[in-house]
C-alpha cells in the first residue's frame, strides 16, 4: 500500500510537471522565435552558445534551468523566470536534451 | 505569307510587352520558418512569386544589385542566394560558411561581402558569379576567431564591421580584392552586438552591449582612430533585461539628432550629431529593437523586444514626442518605409501578415498574408550607402 501510494504520488508530480498542451506550443513557440533569436532558429547557436544535446550533455539540469529562469549575468542572457514556471522550464530543457523541439 | 510574319512579329511584341516588369517598386518579404521569400510589387500591394527553399532564414537580410534586378539573400545557415526579381527564379545559390548573420553589397556593386559567426571572418563573392574572390577570418588573440557583427559597406570599396568576441572595429579596402588591404581597431569596448554607418558613409557606430555606450569611427579621418561616446549614460542603472537584441541598421538620422535603442532601458536615445552628446531621451513602452527614420526623417518608428513586441510607437521628430502608439499584431519584427517614406511595411510574425500602413494618416492601409514574415527589404536599397 504504501509502494502504491509513492507510486500515486510519482505519476502526480510528473502530470504536475507536464505543461497543458496549450502551454506546450506557447512554449515550443517561445523556444524557436524568442530563444532562437539568439541561439539560432536551429539551436546550433547565434550571439548566445548552441543548445543542441552535445553542448548541454555536460551541463547538470538545476544549472541550465536556473540559467533559462535567472538568466546569466555578464552575458546577455536575460532571466525568463516572469514568462515560465520551473516545471516550464524543466520541461523545454527536456525537449532541448532530447532534440525534439522541431 | 509577309502579312503573316508581320502579324507574327506584332503579337509576339505585344507578348513580349505583356512580360516587361519594372524592378524600382519590388520588395521581398522574408518568411521565417518556411525559407521562402516573397517577391512583391509596393505600388500594387501585390505578391508576384515565391522563391522556395532557401535554407534558414531566421535572422536573414538581403541586399539589391545596383540594376535592381537581383535580390542576394543572406541566411543563417550561410546561405547565400542570388534571386532575379525579373525571372522569379533562383540565379545562383552557395552555402559559404557554417553560421552567419549578414552582407553587403560593395560600393561599385561588383563585391557581396558576407559575415560569418562560424567560421568567423568575412568572405567577399563576385556580385556576378558568387565566386569567393577573398577570405578575411576575424582572427585575434591566440589563434582565436571571433564571431562577426555589423558588417556594412562604406565609400572607397571598403567594407567595415565589427568583431563580437574580440571587441574589435576592421575597415578592409577591397579596391584589389587579391590584396585586401586591412585596418584594425581593437579595443573598441565589450561585445559590440551591431554597427550602422551614417547615410552619408561617413561615420561607422559600433554598439556595445558588454559596457555602456557606442564605439565611433570617423572614415573620413580613420587615423583618428574610434571614440566611445555615451559612455557615461545609463552606467549606474540597474539594466532590464534584454529579450532581443536591438539591431542598429536603420538607426535613424535626421537632422541634427541620432536616434538610437538604449540597451536594458525602455528608451530612445537622441543624440546630437555635432558633438556626439546626449541630447535627450524618449521613454518608450518597450526595449527597442527598430528605432527607424521616415525617409523624410520627420518620423521615427520603433518596434520593441518581447514581451512588448505587438506595438509600435512613432516619435514625431519636429518636438520629440510620442504621436502614436499601434497595435499591428503578435510580434512585430521589422519594418521597411516605401522610397519616399508616404507608406510603411510592418512584419507581423504570428500573425503571419505584413501589414501597411499610411504614415501621414497612421491608418491601415492593407494586409497582405506571409507564413511568419521576419524582414522586409524594398529594392531601393540599391542605391543606399550602408544598405
Amino acid at each position: 500500500m504504501k509502494k502504491l501510494s509513492l507510486l500515486l504520488w510519482v505519476t502526480t508530480t510528473a502530470f504536475a510537471g507536464e505543461p497543458t498542451f496549450e502551454r506546450q506550443t506557447t512554449l515550443r513557440n517561445q523556444l524557436n522565435h524568442d530563444c532562437g533569436a539568439c541561439h539560432g532558429l536551429t539551436l546550433k547557436g547565434g550571439l548566445g552558445p548552441s543548445l543542441l544535446p552535445e553542448a548541454l550533455a555536460d551541463k547538470p539540469d538545476e544549472f541550465l534551468i536556473s540559467t533559462i529562469l535567472e538568466g546569466r549575468k555578464g552575458t546577455a542572457m536575460p532571466p525568463w523566470q516572469p514568462f515560465m514556471s520551473h516545471d516550464e522550464a524543466a520541461w523545454l530543457l527536456g525537449i532541448l536534451r532530447a532534440s525534439s523541439h522541431k | 505569307m509577309k502579312k503573316t510574319l508581320a502579324l507574327l512579329a506584332l503579337l509576339l511584341s505585344f507578348n513580349a510587352l505583356a512580360d516587361l516588369r519594372a524592378t524600382g517598386d519590388l520588395g521581398i518579404v522574408i518568411e521565417r520558418e518556411d525559407g521562402n521569400a516573397l517577391i512583391i510589387n509596393t505600388t500594387e500591394h501585390k505578391r508576384l512569386a515565391k522563391i522556395e527553399k532557401l535554407g534558414d532564414l531566421s535572422h536573414a537580410s538581403v541586399v539589391f544589385s545596383r540594376d535592381q534586378r537581383y535580390a542576394y539573400i543572406f541566411g543563417r545557415d550561410g546561405g547565400l542566394s542570388k534571386i532575379d526579381m525579373l525571372k522569379d527564379s533562383i540565379d545562383k545559390r552557395i552555402i559559404q560558411a557554417g553560421n552567419s548573420i549578414g552582407g553587403a553589397i560593395s560600393q561599385d556593386g561588383k563585391l557581396i561581402a558576407v559575415s560569418n559567426y562560424t567560421p568567423g571572418g568575412i568572405k567577399v563573392f563576385s556580385s556576378d558569379t558568387l565566386e569567393l574572390v577573398a577570405d578575411i577570418p576575424s582572427s585575434y588573440g591566440d589563434g582565436l576567431r571571433s564571431k562577426v557583427v555589423g558588417l556594412v559597406d562604406a565609400p572607397g570599396q571598403r567594407f567595415v564591421f565589427s568583431l563580437f568576441d574580440a571587441g574589435e572595429i576592421w575597415v578592409t579596402d577591397l579596391t584589389n580584392t587579391k590584396t585586401p588591404v586591412i585596418k584594425k581597431f581593437p579595443n573598441i569596448g565589450k561585445q559590440p552586438y551591431d554597427g550602422l554607418i551614417t547615410p552619408d558613409g561617413h561615420f561607422y557606430i559600433a554598439g556595445l552591449f558588454g559596457e555602456p555606450g557606442l564605439a565611433l569611427l570617423d572614415l573620413w579621418n580613420v587615423d583618428s582612430g574610434v571614440k566611445r561616446i555615451l559612455s557615461d549614460y545609463g552606467k549606474d542603472d540597474e539594466k532590464l533585461p534584454v529579450y532581443k537584441m536591438p539591431h542598429l541598421e536603420g538607426w535613424a538620422i535626421a537632422g541634427n539628432y541620432v536616434f538610437a535603442p538604449a540597451i536594458g532601458q525602455h528608451k530612445v536615445l537622441v543624440i546630437d550629431k555635432n558633438t556626439w552628446e546626449l541630447h535627450d531621451t524618449i521613454t518608450v513602452v518597450g526595449q527597442p529593437v527598430f528605432v527607424m527614420a521616415r525617409p523624410d526623417a520627420r518620423q521615427i518608428w520603433v518596434n520593441f523586444a518581447f514581451p512588448d513586441n505587438h506595438q509600435l510607437q512613432i516619435i514625431d521628430v519636429k518636438d520629440l514626442s510620442l504621436r502614436k502608439t499601434l497595435t499591428p499584431g503578435k510580434a512585430v519584427l521589422h519594418m521597411e518605409f516605401t522610397p519616399r517614406g508616404e507608406q510603411v511595411w510592418v512584419a507581423v510574425r504570428d500573425d503571419n501578415q505584413v501589414v501597411v500602413y499610411d504614415t501621414e494618416t497612421l491608418q491601415e492601409i492593407t494586409r497582405l498574408p506571409a507564413k511568419q514574415p521576419n524582414g522586409i527589404f524594398f529594392s531601393s536599397r540599391a542605391h543606399k550607402i550602408g544598405l
